[in-house]
């Protein structure tokens, strides 16, 4: 397993940019997500990683080497791709050998790589079969396995999941992230889906409009969200945003809204009358005690909780209780907006620290 | 009710579909018919679906006495030559218009897509002008030649579309398996490829057999004419052999046939299902 480091990776067609100086270091053994909107360039940056993009200006090196002019087949990394792409003239085992033959192993060798690969995917039975004749999920451990019988110095998965029905989605997420434990691989993982990029990562990087928006681990971008980008992109449902004005009354910070006022715990350096966007989690609205009021709009149980769509002082709010609690539609319904739980973010949409 | 509208509408559809085959059929039918009633008959029977006694003695004169056998040789050393240079040349062009982008790519197809626009007479007499000097005139050579030529164009495009039916990922997936481009081209692209390279190739065949006027024009000597032209030694100045003619013709439809009957199992699409979601 290797290292994968970028340095001012960037890309342009002709002179569209679409990709920023990227900066990036993956440690050996590491498991990196990048997530982010379709367009934003993470499947680019895979690409050019493995190979199958020029690089139009920065470094990227695998396990020391720069790998920028090399050809994909130089550069020793497996990657699974979201259309799977199995060779459809190959049976399964074929279609897991051939990376093997081209690199020369001997035919024991071969028989022994793919028959435990063959084990830790459950795909024993299927070893003759040519991939037309699989489900969905069972292409997809194919194109696992192929990946796994190589050995190589990183694993890049570009949504290998996002072909799969929901259920087996799940299915494949924890597999993979089995395996991941298993072989210890070096692996970059693109996905638009952020429970994906949450469940899997070490590291999380998101990505919009080919910038860099925020590196971190799961619940730093979860916590912390740089940005408003991050902010609305990780978490569902969605994080509650909403315009507020700075203030200090009789030297308390303040949070003025046209329809509420919250008093701040803490005292951010903000200048009075500041315009900010205030982020919450639905789940850390507190509901049945507190100084506020809102509207119930409208009730969506989930089994696992509820979500409350509220409206307080003109402002919509989603909010995420686990009580099932007994509500009427039009009522009004105490609630709190718990000071140390609000993200603030200034005009330009960056963290303001508190 | 609605079992016997259903019934109807089955009916109906094939009836028309019944209508359809006989159609397109009968031509042949009639072709087979002349070729095996006897000279008397054919003009004293009247027009009757089938004659009241069949032989073969067309076929046998058409075997035995004509230059038949040499045209047919000819035709099928012209056509089989042009079905094989084409197929390479359209699968290598096809593949790199497919592929890859390059400076003047769409100059270069709206060029050959002009060439395609030219109603071949006007081209006769330049082409008999640019090949006799060369001696390719009552050559097979030549024919080959400009069959290659007028073919390349169309199976280019129909080539291009069969590799653009198969999804990059392949071949991406393969030179990260460790293949060179040229090597996942011929072992991933190409094997995938053989129905269309089989159906581009029975199209240029079929062109090629069935091509009479530079066969005509170009060639003068019986030793280089291929069969279209000799069906029209059976028109003489004062009668048309119907019933040679037609055997000839039915002679003719051998090699097409056989040739389809090769290749009808590359046609049936299909192969790639599989290889990515679907």
């Amino acid at each position: 397993m290797s290292a994968i480091e970028l340095k001012g990776v960037s890309k342009r067609y002709g002179t569209t940019p679409v990709l920023h100086a990227m900066d990036l270091a993956v440690a050996s053994g590491e498991f990196v997500v990048l997530v982010g909107p379709s367009g934003c360039g993470k499947s680019t940056l895979l690409r050019m990683i493995a190979g199958l993009e020029e690089v139009s200006a920065g470094e990227i090196r695998i396990g020391g080497t720069l790998v920028n002019e090399l050809a994909p087949k130089a550069r020793d990394i497996a990657m699974v791709f979201q259309s799977y792409a199995l060779y459809p003239h190959m049976s399964v085992a074929d279609n897991m050998a051939y990376s093997l033959r081209l690199r020369g192993k001997s035919k024991q060798h071969i028989e022994t790589a793919i028959q435990s690969a063959a084990v830790k995917l459950g795909l024993g039975a299927l070893l003759d079969r040519k991939p037309r004749a699989l489900s969905g999920g069972q292409r997809q451990r194919v194109a696992m396995g192929r990946a796994i019988v190589r050995e190589p110095k990183a694993f890049l998965f570009d949504e290998p999941l996002s072909n799969l029905d929901a259920r087996l989605r799940e299915h494949m997420r924890a597999e993979i992230k089995k395996l991941h434990r298993e072989l210890g691989a070096t692996s970059i993982y693109v996905t638009h889906d952020q429970i994906e990029a949450m469940t899997l990562a070490d590291r999380i990087l998101a990505m919009n409009g080919g910038r860099v928006q925020q590196l971190g681990s799961p619940l730093e971008l979860y916590d912390r969200p740089a940005n408003l980008f991050v902010a609305e992109f990780i978490g569902s449902p969605a994080m509650n945003l909403f315009a507020a004005q700075f203030s200090r009354r009789q030297g308390r910070p303040m949070l003025i809204h046209s329809g509420f006022a919250i008093a701040l715990e803490r005292d951010p350096s903000l200048s009075e009358g500041s315009a900010l966007t205030v982020g919450i989690r639905p789940e850390h609205i507190s509901l049945g005690s507190g100084a506020l009021a809102g509207v119930v709009d409208l009730v969506e149980p989930t089994g696992l909780g509820t979500i409350v769509h509220l409206t307080l002082g003109g402002t919509a709010l989603k909010a995420f209780s686990l009580e099932r609690r007994p509500l009427t539609l039009g009522g009004t319904l105490a609630m709190q907006l718990p000071p140390h739980r609000l993200h603030l973010f200034d005009a330009d949409g960056v963290r303001v620290a508190q | 009710m609605i079992s016997l509208r259903r019934s109807c509408y089955w009916a109906s559809h094939y009836l028309l579909i019944a209508l359809y085959v006989v159609f397109a059929l009968f031509p042949l039918f009639w072709l087979v018919k002349v070729a095996l009633t006897p000279n008397d008959l054919l003009y004293s029977e009247g027009i009757k679906l089938w004659p009241s006694r069949t032989s073969l003695e067309h076929f046998n004169f058409v075997l035995t006495h004509s230059e038949f056998p040499l045209f047919f040789r000819n035709s099928v050393i012209v056509s089989c030559a042009t079905a094989l240079i084409v197929s390479l040349i359209s699968a290598a062009c096809g593949y790199g218009l497919s592929r890859f982008n390059f400076r003047g790519k769409g100059v270069l197809m709206a060029l050959m897509l002009i060439t395609q626009m030219f109603p071949l007479v006007m081209l006769v007499a330049p082409m008999f002008r640019l090949l006799a000097p060369l001696g390719l005139t009552n050559s097979l050579t030549g024919l080959v030649i400009v069959y290659s030529a007028f073919n390349a164009p169309f199976a280019t495009f129909l080539m291009q579309s069969f590799f653009e039916a198969i999804p990059k990922e392949l071949e991406e997936a393969a030179m990260i398996d460790g293949a060179t481009r040229f090597g996942a081209f011929r072992r991933i692209i190409l094997p995938l490829t053989l129905p269309g390279i089989a159906a581009t190739g029975g199209f240029v065949f079929t062109a090629a057999w069935s091509e009479l006027l530079f066969a005509l024009m170009l060639n003068s000597s019986s030793r280089a004419s291929t069969f279209p032209v000799g069906l029209l030694s059976f028109v003489s100045k004062f009668s048309v052999d119907f019933g040679q003619m037609m055997a000839a013709g039915v002679l003719a439809l051998i090699p097409a046939c056989l040739f389809f009957l090769l290749i009808q199992r590359y046609l049936v699409r299909g192969l790639t299902a599989g290889a990515v979601k679907g």
